[in-house]
């Protein structure tokens, strides 16, 4: 089984949810922008949920499948087709052999993630199969798809085989099930993205950490996988501040000298030296993440408590969600 | 030192602000005593200069440590907090001695003219103080196996260039402020350069990727052009 590469899209690159325990020799995270789409995606196709899986932007790629595939996307609507019938997001879908899936443009969002029953098949290094673009190592060969690369997917497990003959022998490849609006977040024209305040919240000026739940920041076209730069009111400190270079995560709001905010997304770097103001709560970040430039968004501060509760009630939805596949399968 | 959350899945250990010695050994002791208490839930711990970020799996947390009411937050912070009063006291030996072979001026350190006038020394005798020093690992960041090494003479400090270079070559050794530091890749880059190492710092298939680590030793040994064309990567 393979996936072959007959137009590359934009920005096509193997990712999984990241790389862990390397930060403190500099290594990047990295991983799918979308981590949660990522892990439904791969759930919907019988996968544990961190397997490898391609991330598209804005523009998909061209893909021929070699022979009967279990696949499904997720994340942003880049108008995906198999051969020529479109396919939604968040169902899983059976491919067949000869088919070719491909992306006729972006719908809503910018990112949305493929996943193949079995994960896409690529050495691990460092402890992840992500591709880190910047450091030209993971993924394939450390670089995006390019035309002509051929993929091969992992082993599949024994439910994404129940679940890809069931599909073959019904009479549309789109299964009639999949992950549930209730699930999903709730992408707007104009979202808004609940923060905590930062390690630095308080050392910057009333007026500013005002102005940062009040007012619309737009994402710049300088925003990509590293970090998102937003435009909107600058935000001041109340006095200078030295700051030594501290640790950052994801989501972390920094502010360099100009007061124009940048949020830091998945290959942010390890540690940073500008002050930060804010924190993007986890189950927030898939709104940012599919936010195309020149989208505006509000921020809306919660606290620590409404973050984790939100986390915990999501994990608990994906492990229903894992279940109630393992039943599809059944 | 504080305790404090970093967003809804991170902990910051804070340990003041100053880059001095003294906060070095503690981030350092600290880290090895949360190494070795390898609390549930905790994804790994990423120190810097003056504090360590704990990054955490909250429902791991929740799951796996005990309290009532309580957030994984509040539940990691406490946990975190017992290992710290017991690990106050621990003294660390001094990390292991790594030299680096330097090939120093011309076109491998082109701003070494620069710092010589800043500091007002010879190129020669900027040489001499920077490969007569001892160093030691205060961070890695920034890239892959980068690290910020502490124990510059004071009076070769001088501030990164106005203008960032797009392209720093891998090997580049510099300079910023009070630090010296090693570019593993080539990178864009505002360092002082200043010589030019043959050695990889940092190597993504191998066991332990990274030449160096928090806490390890570095000195400088001034190599030949020739020498520098002629070196071996050890295994």
């Amino acid at each position: 089984m393979t996936l072959r590469v007959l137009r590359p899209g934009l920005l096509t690159t193997v990712q999984d949810l990241g790389r862990r325990g390397w930060q403190h020799v500099g290594v990047t995270v990295g991983g799918a922008m979308d981590a949660f789409a990522l892990r439904v995606a791969n759930l919907l196709v019988g996968n544990v949920g961190t397997e490898a899986g391609l991330e598209l932007t804005v523009r998909g790629p061209t893909l021929e499948l070699s022979s009967d595939v279990l696949l499904a996307l997720g994340g942003g609507d880049l108008g995906a087709t198999l051969d020529g019938e479109p396919v939604p997001c968040w169902r899983p879908f059976a491919g067949r052999a000869g088919s070719v899936l491909s992306f006729e443009g972006a719908r809503r969002g910018c990112r949305t993630y493929l996943c193949v029953a079995g994960g896409v098949s690529v050495p691990v290094v460092l402890g992840g199969r992500g591709t880190h673009l910047r450091a030209r190592f993971g993924g394939l060969q450390g670089r995006a798809l390019v035309e002509g690369d051929v993929l091969h997917p992992g082993e599949r497990s024994g439910l994404a085989q129940r679940l890809l003959a069931e599909l073959l022998a019904a009479a549309q490849p789109v299964a009639h099930w999949g992950a549930g609006p209730s699930l999903l977040p709730r992408f707007a024209k104009e979202p808004v993205v609940r923060i905590m305040p930062g390690p630095e919240h308080a050392h910057f000026t009333e007026e500013s950490r005002r102005a940062l739940v009040k007012e619309r920041f737009e994402v710049t076209a300088q925003s990509d996988r590293m970090g998102y730069r937003l435009q909107g009111p600058a935000l001041a400190l109340a006095s200078p501040l030295e700051l030594v270079s501290s640790p950052v995560a994801e989501g972390t709001v920094q502010v360099p000298p100009g007061g124009a905010p940048i949020v830091l997304m998945a290959d942010r770097q390890t540690t940073g030296g500008y002050p930060r103001i804010a924190q993007v709560v986890t189950v927030d970040l898939p709104l940012l993440a599919q936010a195309t430039p020149g989208t505006r968004v509000r921020f809306r501060e919660v606290s620590l408590a409404e973050a984790q509760a939100a986390l915990l009630a999501r994990e608990r939805a994906l492990w229903w969600l894992t279940e109630a596949v393992r039943l599809r399968g059944r | 030192m504080d305790l404090l959350p970093l967003g809804d899945s991170a902990l910051l250990v804070q340990l003041g602000a100053a880059i001095d010695e003294e906060t070095r050994t503690r981030v350092r002791s600290l880290l090895a005593a949360l190494e070795r208490a390898s609390l549930p839930g905790v994804v790994e711990l990423v120190p810097a200069f003056a504090s360590i970020a704990i990054h955490y799996e909250p429902m791991r947390v929740h799951t796996a440590l005990p309290g009532a009411d309580e957030t994984p937050y509040e539940r990691l912070r406490d946990a975190v907090a017992a290992v710290l009063q017991e690990a106050a006291l621990q003294a660390l030996p001094p990390g292991p001695l790594v030299e680096l072979p330097v090939c120093y001026g011309g076109a491998y350190g082109p701003d070494l003219e620069a710092v010589a006038a800043h500091a007002g020394l010879s190129p020669e005798e900027v040489v001499h103080a920077h490969a007569g020093a001892e160093y030691t690992v205060a961070m890695v960041g920034f890239a892959p196996g980068f690290p910020y090494l502490a124990g510059l003479p004071e009076h070769l400090a001088m501030p990164r260039r106005a203008t960032p270079r797009v392209k720093v070559p891998a090997g580049s050794v510099g300079i910023a402020g009070r630090q010296t530091g090693v570019y593993p890749f080539e990178l864009p880059g505002g360092w002082q350069l200043i010589g030019r190492t043959p050695r990889r710092l940092f190597r993504p298939d191998a066991a332990s990727p990274s030449l160096l680590r928090l806490g390890d030793r570095v000195r400088f040994r001034p190599v030949t052009p020739a020498e520098l064309a002629a070196w071996k990567e050890p295994p």
